[in-house]
């Protein structure tokens, strides 16, 4: 049986292949990431492999994925759409599909199965969160703490360690945005984690998650961006604070500083490809090229090579091996690994679509109060 | 100045010209025409020629300039999007008073419906989603969860006419009912004017199907069979319609709809309504549908309302915004104030500076003026990081205090992440603006002034303050002017250093462009910026005068 699906997805695999090559395709690409880490390991596990594999196709990098939706936008105003595949996080990705700006994708056309054979939006699973969104790996946004501060009783073990002053003093960092933010302020005010959500939706909810975060206003640090954290308690500005995993893992692992994760309550999250709306023929098959290949199960367990984020597909995860570098089990460091996902908070992408506009005017409000 | 220096002589000849009695023959040119003319025609082709040289400037700058700005300020009030989106719901709303009927009509949820499953074949219903969440929570995901479900609206009807005959449910029978005899695929459909004469509200569904596959997925009418709400609108029409005209009807396959008329009464039928709230609650609730009322108008002063803390109420008036919410008033006074303080550090700081500049000799005015200009030619990150370095509580001045024991280790000052740290990265930032016209400037005052002044009697006080302080307020001038509105549009600063007390309006601006793409309320708060800027250059002018401004 199981023989016979791969057979049969081989073949499927042989057919597709050349009417795809049978089709005209544009030999230049330019692909949108986030610069930094990241993106040198998206050049990695993708782009040189299929640069090796296709020597006259020309890939240009543009570091826009911050501002992705905006300029995605104004490009399609403009009719003319500079971009080939764009990488953004899953919130990100909606919005796009909702605008109209991005594709909507058949995930079992264009993206490869497993090599078990499981169509890939089974390997995917869950994590296909809009129609227009083809996912690659999982982060995490969680806290870290500087694990020698002489006064603080105790080292933190829950998330609630940023509401306690009393044992853990000091700055803490979080990301100036309502999102995670007020997640946790319930979480530590008594909320049990499957409630959350509808206690935000109240009017009283909200009320007592910005209650819970006054607590800690004027001991806070509001970062924007994420490489701030791991800086700041670096420096020793904040003991504690929130980032992506990626960055606590360079911090720590790389750059060696005195700092230590603390996975509780951390919150997944996605990072993936988009194809833009209405690309010409030619560019559309490079790229539908491009994705099926650099979305396979080993191209995605190869990115962890370079970067402690988790692969998106199911069956990547047993194949994820050792640092490209330090050489360390990257394993242990994922966020998806069962050790650091004890317990984890489920992001509801849904539900901040419809709150953001209004709960981030309350969260700059009370900011700027 | 140099203009109207250059146009004040004109009028003398002209006047000359004037003064004249009347009897005198005209002036003739060499050519025998009057002279006036002539003069006249000679002045027009030198003007004609300096507008021909100055007008590809003219033509880049409105192209790439004034017209993509006009462009932006005019989103701040367009709002057709709910009127293209939802355009037969914008009319039956307008019977609708949210004050006397909770809910609207039954007709408007069918509109709504008709409305709904057009839009999202051509997939702007979500569109029309996020541009409603910004003015009640809810909407996006209303509009995203709905347009999944509304091509199965009025399905109840479908599967009664496809039992009845089963080609209720085939594409091609549809097409011969209702297109038009001339009609074929690629052009835009067409229903014939018999059919629609008839029965009009099925052919105005039929067609927007057949329009809406066309468009959205290039499909043919003839292979996709119509989804669920044409039947809706065939089930009203058949009611309504009197047998004897449909008997009389004589179009294609006139015998289904005879068939169909016949059997139509004994039909199950469904309200509309009970259709949206089986598909989401929400539906029920009449914020939504006020929300959509109020936004219905093409122009809209909502954008404008939100930026100075107001909001639209759903019966149209003009309401304060709900305490937790208001922000932008604050962050206008903020932004306002902290680049008046700014402006005022840089002419303290600055004057000295370029008064030491414009009177040392050359080569040591040089070497200062270099100084002056390196951190200018450093990148802004870098100097607003150096200032996190420096001002940052483990950083280098809080230890060189705590070293020199003027503050204890605990007690750390708080320099960075609020309005000091703004203002002090901003002043050093934006100093070279005030230095560089305020020395030009000097540079032109002639020192024996100061000198005749003195040796008339006058202190070295008097001397600068009624000699040479004077002489020097048009480079002060240029600089503030130079140095406020560069700093009530800064955003990279303020964003890295400023925490929550020192951002300014533009980290808002920028964020509703980047991230929430309410461009709409971008555009509203940047024209607000923009006419405060003027009017604030207006006032400078009246007390200042414009002329008296010098950039050197």
């Amino acid at each position: 049986m199981k023989l016979k699906t791969v057979l049969l997805s081989t073949g499927a695999a042989l057919a597709i292949a050349p009417a795809a090559i049978a089709q005209e395709m544009a030999d230049s690409m330019t692909l949108v990431s986030w610069g930094g880490a990241y993106q040198a390991s998206q050049v990695n596990a993708y782009a040189s492999p299929y640069q090796a594999m296709h020597p006259d196709v020309e890939i240009t990098w543009d570091e826009s994925s911050p501002e992705a939706v905006a300029k995605l936008r104004a490009q399609n105003e403009a009719g003319n759409i500079a971009w080939d595949l764009v990488d953004v996080v899953a919130a990100d990705a909606m919005r796009l599909c909702d605008e109209g700006l991005a594709m909507e994708v058949d995930h079992d056309e264009i993206l490869a199965p497993a090599p078990d054979g499981t169509p890939a939006s089974d390997d995917f699973g869950d994590l296909i969160v809009s129609d227009c969104y083809i996912p690659q790996i999982v982060y995490s946004t969680t806290l870290a703490y500087r694990n020698d501060v002489e006064d603080w009783t105790g080292t933190p073990d829950t998330v609630c360690a940023l509401f306690d002053t009393e044992n853990f003093p000091g700055t803490r960092t979080l990301e100036r945005r309502p999102i995670n933010n007020l997640e946790w302020a319930l979480y530590c005010d008594g909320v049990a984690k499957e409630d959350i959500y509808d206690v935000l939706e109240t009017e009283e909810g909200q009320d007592r998650a910005f209650a819970k975060l006054d607590t800690i206003k004027d001991q806070t640090i509001w970062w924007s961006a994420a490489a701030e954290p791991p800086q700041l308690l670096a420096d020793g500005e904040a003991v504690l604070g929130s980032s992506y995993n990626g960055r606590w893992f360079s911090a720590i692992e790389e750059q060696d500083q005195p700092i230590s994760m603390l996975w509780d309550m951390q919150v997944f999250d996605l990072d993936g490809w988009i194809i833009p709306a209405g690309l010409p023929e030619d560019r559309l098959a490079r790229v539908k090229d491009f994705v099926y290949f650099a979305t396979d199960t080993q191209r995605l367990a190869d990115q962890a090579k370079w970067i402690s984020y988790g692969p998106a597909r199911e069956s990547s995860a047993p194949l994820v091996s050792t640092h490209a570098e330090l050489g360390i089990e990257m394993g242990p460091h994922m966020p998806t690994d069962p050790e650091n996902a004890a317990n984890t908070l489920l992001y509801n992408y849904e539900w901040w679509a419809d709150y953001r506009d209004d709960l981030d005017a309350k969260f700059q409000a009370w900011l700027a109060q | 100045m140099t203009d109207a220096a250059a146009d004040a002589p004109i009028p003398k000849p002209d006047a000359g010209d004037r003064a004249r009695p009347e009897r005198q023959e005209p002036l003739l040119a060499a050519d025998g025409s009057p002279l006036k003319k002539s003069l006249q025609r000679s002045l027009r082709r030198q003007k004609l020629r300096a507008f021909g040289l100055v007008a590809p400037l003219l033509l880049f700058v409105l192209v790439t300039f004034i017209a993509p700005i006009a462009d932006m300020l005019f989103r701040s009030v367009e709002n057709q999007i709910v009127s293209e989106t939802l355009p037969r719901t914008v009319v039956a709303l307008e019977q609708w008073d949210p004050e006397q009927d909770e809910l609207p009509s039954e007709d408007t949820f069918l509109a709504m419906a008709y409305d709904l499953v057009e839009a999202q074949e051509l997939k702007i219903h979500t569109r029309l989603g996020t541009r409603l969440n910004y003015e009640t929570t809810g909407i996006s995901s209303l509009f995203r969860r709905t347009g999944r479900g509304v091509d199965d609206f009025g399905e109840i009807y479908l599967d009664q006419f496809e039992d009845l005959n089963p080609n209720w449910d085939e594409a091609g029978p549809w097409v011969d009912l209702v297109a038009d005899e001339g009609w074929e695929h690629p052009a835009p459909f067409e229903p014939s004017e018999r059919f629609a004469a008839l029965m009009s509200e099925t052919a105005a569904a039929y067609a927007s199907f057949a329009r809406a596959i066309q468009q959205g997925s290039d499909d043919n009418p003839r292979e996709e069979e119509p989804w669920a709400p044409v039947h809706m609108a065939l089930y009203h029409d058949l009611m309504r319609t009197d047998p004897g005209a449909i008997a009389a009807y004589e179009g294609p396959r006139a015998e289904m709809l005879r068939e169909a008329r016949a059997a139509v009464e004994g039909f199950e039928s469904q309200p509309v309504r009970e259709m949206f709230v089986a598909e989401e609650e929400d539906w029920l609730d009449p914020e939504v549908w006020a929300t959509i009322k109020t936004f219905s108008p093409p122009y809209t002063p909502g954008y404008f309302l939100t930026s100075v803390d107001l909001k639209l109420s759903p019966d149209g008036e003009v309401v304060a915004q709900d305490e937790d919410q208001r922000i932008y008033m604050l962050l206008f006074q903020r932004t306002l104030f902290m680049s008046l303080m700014i402006m005022g550090c840089t002419i303290l700081l600055g004057y000295p500076i370029a008064y030491l500049i414009s009177n040392l000799p050359l080569r040591t005015a040089n070497l200062l003026l270099i100084l002056v200009l390196l951190p200018f030619w450093t990148s802004l990150l870098v100097r607003t990081s150096a200032w996190k370095v420096l001002l940052q509580q483990q950083g280098v001045i809080n230890d060189t205090l705590v070293w020199i024991g003027l503050v204890a280790d605990d007690a750390r000052l708080t320099m960075i992440n609020n309005q000091f740290g703004t203002i002090v990265a901003m002043t050093h930032i934006l100093l070279p603006f005030m230095i560089l016209p305020l020395y030009s400037v000097m540079k032109t005052i002639p020192p024996s002034y100061v000198r005749a002044a003195k040796s008339l009697g006058a202190t070295n006080w008097t001397a600068f303050w009624r000699v040479y302080f004077p002489q020097s307020v048009p480079g002060i001038g240029a600089g503030c002017i130079l140095v406020f509105i560069l700093s009530i549009g800064y955003y990279i600063t303020p964003e890295l250093v400023g925490g929550t007390t020192g951002t300014f309006i533009s980290n808002r601006i920028a964020f509703h462009i980047s991230s929430s793409l309410n461009w709409g309320l971008a555009a509203a708060l940047g024209t607000i910026l923009l006419v405060v800027v003027l009017v604030l250059y207006w006032v400078y002018d009246r007390i200042v005068g414009i002329d008296n401004v010098s950039l050197g």
